[in-house]
């Protein structure tokens, strides 16, 4: 068992030197820098980028979507990541005006792991396939922009189109949406 | 304890022959429960008396730990608080008073029990645990925390146990943390790098309640529904640019405003400014007992590790005291992939005119260490980054520059690896 008084008597008689060091890193940097490390193998689809590349709290994910209703799309998000994480999860926004069902026109996203289902085991990648996933089947029943859920459970044909127009700039029920093909 | 009630003058020790007898049957004979090192005696008392210990937090755990402490014979007491007293705090922080509204916790706590405890030394500070730097935090035996949030205690978990030298004994502070949320609450023994720590456990942590954000933008059906439609999305609408702050009561009014508006669109009772302030600063209520419960078992364990008259908890004692009184203490397991004590702390010397791309190939030798693609940064540099692509491009330029261009001597680097499930935290000293 631990005796601290003798650590201390320890000291009195000498050994032990090592002055003031450097600022440490915080658990959330080491963690965040093993996520971002271990992202050697992105699908295709998606591309990442540091505005800082000192700062790894902030970063952007770009996604082309190959197949499903948004293909031919460039979807752009920006995460931001607290001192926090991953206790907490990253916050994502779409900085663009789009069509979708679950993300609002003011870009937050509803996706169950960003918020009720975020988990200190889920890290950067797990984020960045479920938004993938938004695109490849976006989800009618928790819908964050509601005419578009609406749209898509009673005329999917209709969606396709309203997606297709949307993402070229194009508007629906006068409302006018990002360009997101360039 | 009424305001009325004499308080002694600062008289010194002398006039309080035999104060410390009940705490000397200790200290003073062996025992069946004593620690095998344990010496009973004067020096051990010597040893209580004059140890430094901190106490993190002036609130409702930290008014019961300093005037536990105190009272136990630690007479050299450090006490570290960010906040002023509110009047709300009044019915469980019996240290202050109506008219010491609005004044730093930290100080008016320190002065009461100094003006109580004759002989007893408080030393406050009036700001936040970041504020501070290891030669602080190092002139400590023994640290205990009663703070409100993970975050600052990861914050001194993290610093605590990283300036841990295995070399220098003197640098081993054992951390007593205590915790309470409504009638649960929990005490804990972070011995660094020897049992878990903070960060080894939390995953256990309950988050604070979240709603889906499809249910708050589109099918509320309850009140907490309507505040957090207001805090989440209205707010960020309005005032793109403005950070909401739960202390300020002219955004709780607004927030108030707008949750009322959207609940009587649903049909929604029971939207409160108490309940706006208590959804967006996610209080719970806070109960005077289960602190006076926890703070005194956190006493307990510093009084214990300090003279090692018995075995310290090991190591995680939680309270329940909402349905009768029920506590169980069971050992917290080390995780061997932490990323605060997990991982490995290492030395290199290199000549500062060397590169950095010299730096990784003597880690890559290193047989102690099997590193095959590691990333490396200092606390605010990324200075090669492996993975994503655009990060390694941007910091690919960094491999062929000179180790004195990046960093400082005795610079701390952390060193990733994805074959490695920790963490490398590497000292680089230069050799000139």
């Amino acid at each position: 068992m631990l005796n601290i008084m003798s650590l201390k008597k320890k000291k009195a008689e000498g050994g032990g030197e090592g002055g003031p060091k450097k600022p440490k890193t915080t658990a959330a940097q080491i963690r965040l820098q093993k996520d971002l490390g271990e992202l050697d193998k992105l699908p295709s689809t998606m591309t990442m980028s540091f505005p800082d590349p000192n700062d790894v709290f902030n970063f952007q994910l770009t996604i082309r979507p190959d197949e499903g209703f948004y293909k031919g799309g460039i979807f752009r998000f920006t995460f931001k990541v607290n001192t926090n994480y991953p206790h907490e999860p990253p916050k994502v926004l779409c900085t663009q005006k789009i069509y979708h069902p679950n993300i609002d026109l003011e870009g937050n996203v509803c996706l169950n792991i960003l918020r009720e289902d975020w988990k200190p085991v889920l890290n950067i990648s797990a984020v960045m396939v479920g938004l993938q996933y938004l695109f490849l089947e976006p989800n009618a029943d928790d819908p964050l922009n509601k005419e578009a859920a609406e749209v898509l459970r009673s005329n999917r044909r209709l969606f396709e189109q309203n997606v297709t127009r949307t993402m070229r700039g194009g508007s629906v029920e006068g409302v006018s949406y990002a360009d997101v093909t360039r | 304890m009424s305001e009325n009630m004499p308080v002694q003058s600062n008289g010194g020790v002398a006039d309080l022959e035999g104060r410390w007898r009940d705490i000397y049957t200790y200290l003073e004979r062996p025992g069946p429960l004593a620690n095998d090192g344990f010496e009973p005696g004067d020096q051990v008392k010597e040893f209580l008396h004059t140890l430094k210990i901190l106490v993190i937090g002036a609130g409702g755990l930290g008014c019961e730990l300093l005037k536990d402490l105190a009272l136990m014979g630690f007479t050299d007491i450090h006490v570290i608080d960010m906040d002023t007293i509110d009047i709300s705090n009044l019915n469980r922080q019996f240290l202050f008073r109506a008219s010491d509204v609005g004044k730093p916790k930290a100080e008016v706590a320190a002065n009461f029990v100094m003006k109580r405890v004759p002989g007893v030394k408080i030393t406050p500070y009036f700001g936040k645990i970041q504020d501070k730097d290891e030669e602080y935090y190092n002139q400590f035996t023994i640290i205990i925390c009663g703070l409100d949030s993970v975050e600052a205690r990861r914050w001194i978990n993290a610093t605590v146990i990283t300036m841990f030298d295995e070399e220098d004994p003197e640098t081993f502070k054992p951390i007593i943390d205590g915790g309470t949320e409504g009638f649960k609450g929990q005490s804990r023994i972070i011995l660094p790098r020897m049992s878990a720590c903070y960060e080894c456990s939390l995953d256990m942590q309950t988050k604070p309640t979240t709603y889906p954000m499809c249910t708050i933008a589109n099918t509320p059906r309850l009140p907490e529904h309507c505040i957090e439609w207001a805090s989440v999305l209205e707010w960020a609408k309005e005032f793109p640019d403005k950070k909401l702050d739960g202390d300020d009561p002219e955004h709780i009014k607004w927030l108030l405003d707008k949750a009322s508006a959207r609940a009587k669109e649903f049909n929604i009772t029971g939207v409160t400014y108490t309940l706006t302030q208590g959804v967006v600063k996610n209080i719970i209520p806070a109960i005077a007992s289960t602190n006076a419960i926890v703070a005194a078992s956190c006493a307990n364990e510093a009084f214990k590790i300090a003279t090692n008259c018995a075995t310290a908890m090991n190591n995680y004692m939680m309270y329940v005291g909402d349905q009768g009184v029920y506590t169980y203490t069971f050992e917290l397991q080390k995780k061997e992939d932490c990323p605060v004590c997990g991982g490995k702390a290492i030395k290199v010397e290199i000549n500062p005119a060397h590169t950095l791309e010299d730096l990784m190939d003597l880690l890559m030798d290193r047989k102690d260490i099997q590193l095959k693609k590691p990333s490396l940064r200092t606390g605010t540099k990324s200075l090669y980054m492996r993975a994503p692509r655009m990060l390694e491009e941007a910091t690919r330029p960094n491999l062929g520059k000179q180790i004195r261009e990046l960093m400082e001597d005795g610079e701390e680097v952390t060193v990733t690896d994805e074959t490695l499930p920790i963490s490398i935290q590497m000292t680089v000293r230069f050799t000139e």
